[in-house]
C-alpha cells in the first residue's frame, strides 16, 4: 500500500487526504459519491450542483427571472502575495463565478471567516478591506457574514468562504458546456500570472521582474462580450489553469477543443520564470481572466470588444471547438500536437 | 540564451524541414527504432507534440533515462529508514513521492519525520549549518547532478551533513540494455547534459560493443530533430560511431573540472538499477577518502526484509526499453500521479508521468 | 536528471554567479564549470550549479547544424 492508495470499497478505513482537495480524478470521485449523489437533481430550467458548474442557477416560480448563486472556500498560502491578498482573491473568485455563469451585475457577497489565534488584526484588517475594494469595482457589497477564531494550529491562517449571489433572466445563463463544433475558444487575457507568481514567492525564488497575481473581478468583460457577440459558454480558469478550463468546456460540451499554443497570450516575466521552474503557464491557476466560447461568425467582433475594455487589453482568439476527439483537448504547439490534459493535483517545480 | 535564441531553437519553419528530411531518410532505412536515455528528452518530445510529426517508420523509445525510476527499492527503503529514525532527510522534490517496499519519504513525513526539498546540494548542506541534527542528503541523479554533489563533498561540509548516495552512471546501462537479446533498436541518442559533464569517450565503448550509432543530443526541439537526422543517417550508413550533434554543450573531452571532482569522491561499483537488474560499474558510491561523509557507514541503516514491490507494477520493463507506460495495465488506473505505484509515474523523468501529463500518443 | 537551463551571468562573486534566466534571477555555483567567466558570458545550469560556459559562436554554429541537416549537399556527411 502507498500513501493515497484507497479502496474505495473500504468505506470505514476511507480517510479524507490533501489529493482529494486537489482538484482530481480523486476530488471529483468523492464529490460524485459524497456530495452529487445526495444533493445533485437539477431545479427545472436550472443549473443544479450535479453540473459541478460555476455556480447554480434557480429559476424563480413565476415571473421571468432567476437566481445565480455560488459559493468557494480560499485557503490562500501566503495570504498577502505579489497582486493582492486571500480577500482580494475571495471577493474576486466568487464575482467571477457568478460572471461565468452569466450573472454580471452581483447583487451580494457574503463572507465567513475562520481565523487563527495569534493572527494580527491588521492582517484581518488589510484583507477585508481589499475584499471591499474588489466588491465596489463590481458594483456590490458584502450583505451579510461570519467570524469564527479557532485556536493557533487548529486552523491555518485564514480560512475564508464567500458566497455570491446574482440574479439574470430566466434562461439566459450561460453554462461551461454551452459551445459547439465550430465555437471559437478566447482568452481575456495572459495565462498563468497567479499561479507563477505564487509558486514563486513560496519557493523563495527571486526574479528580477517581480512577478504579481493577475486577480480582479472580469464581470464586466463577461457583459461586454455578451453584448458584442453571442457567448455560448463561460468558465473561470483558476485551480489548473486555462488547461483545465477547456477541459471542463470539452467534457461539458460533448466537444474536442483544438489549442493553437502560440495564440496563448503569456506575459515575458511568467513565461521566463515558469521556464525556470519547469511549470506549464498553461496548467497553473489565473484569477483575472474568463475563457469564452463565441459563435465563430462574432469571435472577431468580441475579441475587438473585449480589448477596448480595461483588463481584457490582451484577449485573444486561442482555439476552437470541433466533432472530433470529444472531450479531449488537442494543444499544437507549433512543431506538432499532443493532448492538453487537465494537471495533476500537485504542481512543484522541477529541479533546474 | 536570449529569449529570441530560444526561439531559433525552436523555430517552426526549420523543424518541418528537419521533419521532412526525417521523411526521406526513413524511405530509404524502413522502418527503424531508436532509443533515448533521458527524462529530460522524453519530456521535451512529448511537450512539443514531436511524435505526432515524425514519420512512422520511425520509432524513438525511452530506455532507462530517469534515475529516480531506476533508484531500486531498497534504496528508497533506506532512506526512510534514516527519516524514521529521527534524521533530517533532504532530497530533490521527485523522490519524496517515490514508494519504496512499504512507503514513501512523504508517507514518513505525514508520520512526522523530517524530510525536506531542496534544489540543489548546496542547499543540502546550508540546511546542516543551519539544523542541529543530522541531515542525510539522499542523492539522486546520474552523472550531471553527481558533479554537484562531490562538489559540495570536496569542500569538506559540516560533520553533521551525510551524503546516501543514489548517483548513478549512464554508458554502461545502455550497454547492458543494448546487449539484451530483447531490446531491439538502431542506435541510442545520447543524453547531452551527461555529456557535458563526461565528454563523448564514454559512449565510444558502447559503439565499439554493439556497432550502433550513438548521437549526442540537445533538448530543444530542434536540437532534438538534428539528433534524429545525424542518427537516422548512421544507421542508413552503416556507421557506427559517435557523433556530437550538440557541440554549443558538448566538447569532446567533456567538463575536465567536473570531471575531476566526480572521480575524486565517487567510484563504480556494481548494483541493481530497478527492472535492469544488475548493471556492472553503473552505481556511484563514496570513495573511502570520503567514508567520514557516507551516510550508509555512519549509520545502521535498517531496510524492511522481502520486496513489497507490486508484481504489475512494469516500471523495470518500461525502464529497460521494453515496454511502454500504456502496455502497463495499471497506467492510468491504480497508477496515477496522484497516487502512484511506481516511481516511473511519480519522477519528473519519468516515462509514465510524462505519458500521463501530455495524454500518450498523438 | 538532465534539466539545464542556460542563463546569462550578471555578476561574479567568488566560485558563484548571479545568472539571468529570461527575467529570472538566480545565484548558482561556478566551483566546476570549467571555465573562466565573465560578465556576459552564458552558463549551463543545472541543480544550482553551471556545468558548461555556451560560447556564444556556438549558437550561430548550431543554427547552421540545423540548415545542414535540413538540406544536405551530400551523402556520407556527418555533423
Amino acid at each position: 500500500m502507498t500513501a493515497g492508495d484507497v479502496d474505495l470499497d473500504k468505506a470505514d478505513d476511507e480517510v479524507i487526504t490533501a489529493a482529494h482537495g486537489a482538484g482530481t480524478d480523486r476530488t471529483r470521485e468523492l464529490l460524485d459519491r459524497v456530495v452529487a449523489d445526495r444533493f445533485g437533481d437539477p431545479p427545472s430550467g436550472g443549473v443544479g450542483l450535479a453540473a459541478m458548474d460555476d455556480g447554480a442557477v434557480v429559476p424563480d416560480a413565476t415571473g421571468g427571472r432567476a437566481t445565480v448563486v455560488t459559493t468557494d472556500s480560499h485557503v490562500a498560502t501566503p495570504m498577502e502575495f505579489p497582486g493582492g491578498d486571500i480577500g482580494r482573491l475571495a471577493a474576486c473568485g466568487t464575482i467571477n463565478d457568478l460572471a461565468a455563469m452569466g450573472a454580471t451585475d452581483p447583487v451580494a457577497l457574503t463572507s465567513a471567516v475562520v481565523i487563527e489565534a495569534g493572527t494580527p488584526v491588521a492582517v484581518v484588517d488589510r484583507v477585508l478591506e481589499s475584499m471591499a475594494e474588489a466588491c465596489e469595482a463590481a458594483g456590490c457589497t458584502v450583505r451579510s457574514g461570519d467570524t469564527k477564531v479557532m485556536g493557533s494550529g487548529e486552523v491555518d491562517g485564514l480560512v475564508l468562504t464567500t458566497t455570491g449571489v446574482g440574479r439574470i433572466e430566466r434562461g439566459s445563463q450561460l453554462t461551461t458546456g454551452g459551445l459547439s463544433p465550430g465555437d471559437r475558444l478566447l482568452v481575456t487575457g495572459p495565462v498563468g500570472d497567479h499561479g507563477i507568481a505564487l509558486l514563486a514567492a513560496r519557493e523563495g525564488f527571486d526574479f528580477e521582474t517581480p512577478l504579481e497575481s493577475d486577480v480582479r473581478p472580469v464581470d464586466g468583460l463577461v457583459a461586454a462580450a455578451r453584448e458584442a457577440g453571442t457567448v455560448t459558454a463561460a468558465t473561470d480558469p483558476t485551480r489548473g489553469g486555462l488547461a483545465t478550463a477547456v477541459n471542463e468546456m470539452a467534457d461539458a460540451g460533448g466537444v474536442g477543443v483544438r489549442v493553437d499554443e502560440r495564440a496563448v497570450p503569456v506575459d515575458d516575466a511568467t513565461a521566463g520564470a515558469a521556464e525556470v521552474l519547469g511549470m506549464d503557464p498553461l496548467a497553473v491557476a489565473c484569477e483575472g481572466r474568463m475563457v469564452l466560447a463565441v459563435d465563430a461568425a462574432d469571435a472577431a467582433a468580441v475579441r475587438d470588444r473585449l480589448r477596448a475594455e480595461p483588463g481584457g487589453e490582451r484577449t485573444a482568439v486561442v482555439g476552437r471547438a470541433v466533432a472530433d476527439h470529444p472531450g479531449d483537448v488537442v494543444l499544437d504547439t507549433g512543431l506538432g500536437e499532443r493532448y492538453l490534459t487537465v494537471p495533476s493535483g500537485e504542481q512543484r517545480p522541477r529541479i533546474c | 540564451m536570449t529569449a529570441s535564441d530560444t526561439l531559433e531553437f525552436r523555430d517552426p519553419d526549420r523543424a518541418g524541414r528537419l521533419v521532412d528530411r526525417l521523411g526521406s531518410l526513413v524511405e530509404e532505412t524502413g522502418p527503424l527504432r531508436v532509443m533515448h536515455v533521458c527524462g529530460s528528452h522524453e519530456e521535451a518530445i512529448a511537450e512539443f507534440g514531436l511524435r505526432s510529426v515524425l514519420p512512422e517508420g520511425l520509432t524513438v523509445a525511452m530506455g532507462p533515462g530517469c534515475p529516480v525510476c531506476v533508484t531500486d527499492l531498497p534504496e528508497v527503503d533506506e532512506a526512510v529508514a534514516l527519516a524514521e529514525a529521527g534524521h533530517t532527510v533532504a532530497t530533490y522534490g521527485d523522490m519524496v513521492r517515490v514508494p519504496g517496499s512499504e512507503k514513501s519519504l512523504a508517507d514518513a513525513s505525514a508520520a512526522g519525520a523530517d524530510v525536506r526539498t531542496v534544489y540543489s546540494a548546496g542547499e543540502a548542506v546550508e540546511l546542516a549549518e543551519e539544523l542541529d541534527r543530522e541531515v542525510v542528503f539522499f542523492a539522486t541523479g546520474f552523472e550531471t547532478t553527481a558533479a554537484p554533489t562531490a562538489t559540495v563533498l570536496r569542500e569538506g561540509p559540516p560533520s553533521n551533513f551525510s551524503v546516501l548516495s543514489a548517483h548513478k552512471y549512464v554508458p554502461p546501462a545502455m550497454d547492458v540494455v543494448a546487449a539484451h537479446p530483447d531490446t531491439r533498436i538502431d542506435g541510442f541518442l545520447a543524453a547531452g547534459h551527461a555529456a557535458t559533464i563526461t565528454g563523448v569517450d564514454p559512449l565510444e565503448e558502447v559503439v565499439d560493443r554493439h556497432g550502433l550509432p550513438v548521437v549526442v543530443g540537445g533538448f530543444e526541439p530542434l536540437d532534438i530533430l538534428l539528433g534524429l537526422v545525424r542518427l537516422v543517417e548512421d544507421v542508413r550508413d552503416g556507421a557506427a560511431a559517435v557523433t556530437n550533434a550538440y557541440p554549443r554543450c558538448v566538447s569532446e573531452a567533456g567538463n575536465p573540472a567536473a570531471q575531476a571532482a566526480l572521480w575524486e569522491v565517487f567510484e563504480r561499483v556494481p548494483g541493481e538499477w530497478r527492472g535492469i537488474a544488475e548493471v556492472p560499474d553503473a552505481t556511484l558510491r563514496l570513495r573511502e577518502a570520503y567514508a567520514e561523509y557516507d551516510a550508509r557507514r555512519r549509520f545502521d541503516v535498517e531496510t524492511p526484509d522481502g520486496d513489497g514491490r507490486a508484481t504489475d507494477c512494469i516500471c523495470g520493463e518500461i525502464m529497460a526499453g521494453r515496454a511502454g507506460p500504456e502496455d502497463c495495465p495499471l497506467f492510468g488506473e491504480e497508477c496515477t500521479p496522484d497516487s502512484p505505484v511506481g516511481a516511473c509515474m511519480v519522477s519528473d523523468e519519468g516515462p509514465c508521468r510524462i505519458t500521463q501529463e501530455y495524454g500518450g500518443r498523438r | 536528471m538532465c534539466l539545464g537551463v542556460p542563463g546569462e551571468v550578471l555578476e561574479l562573486d567568488g566560485q558563484e554567479a548571479r545568472v539571468d534566466f529570461r527575467g529570472a534571477e538566480k545565484w548558482v555555483r561556478t566551483d566546476v564549470v570549467g571555465d573562466d567567466l565573465a560578465v556576459g558570458d552564458y552558463v549551463l545550469n543545472h541543480a544550482g550549479f553551471a556545468i558548461r560556459k555556451i560560447p556564444e559562436e556556438q549558437v550561430e554554429r548550431t543554427v547552421e547544424l540545423y540548415e545542414q541537416a535540413a538540406a544536405p549537399v551530400d551523402a556520407g556527411e556527418t555533423g
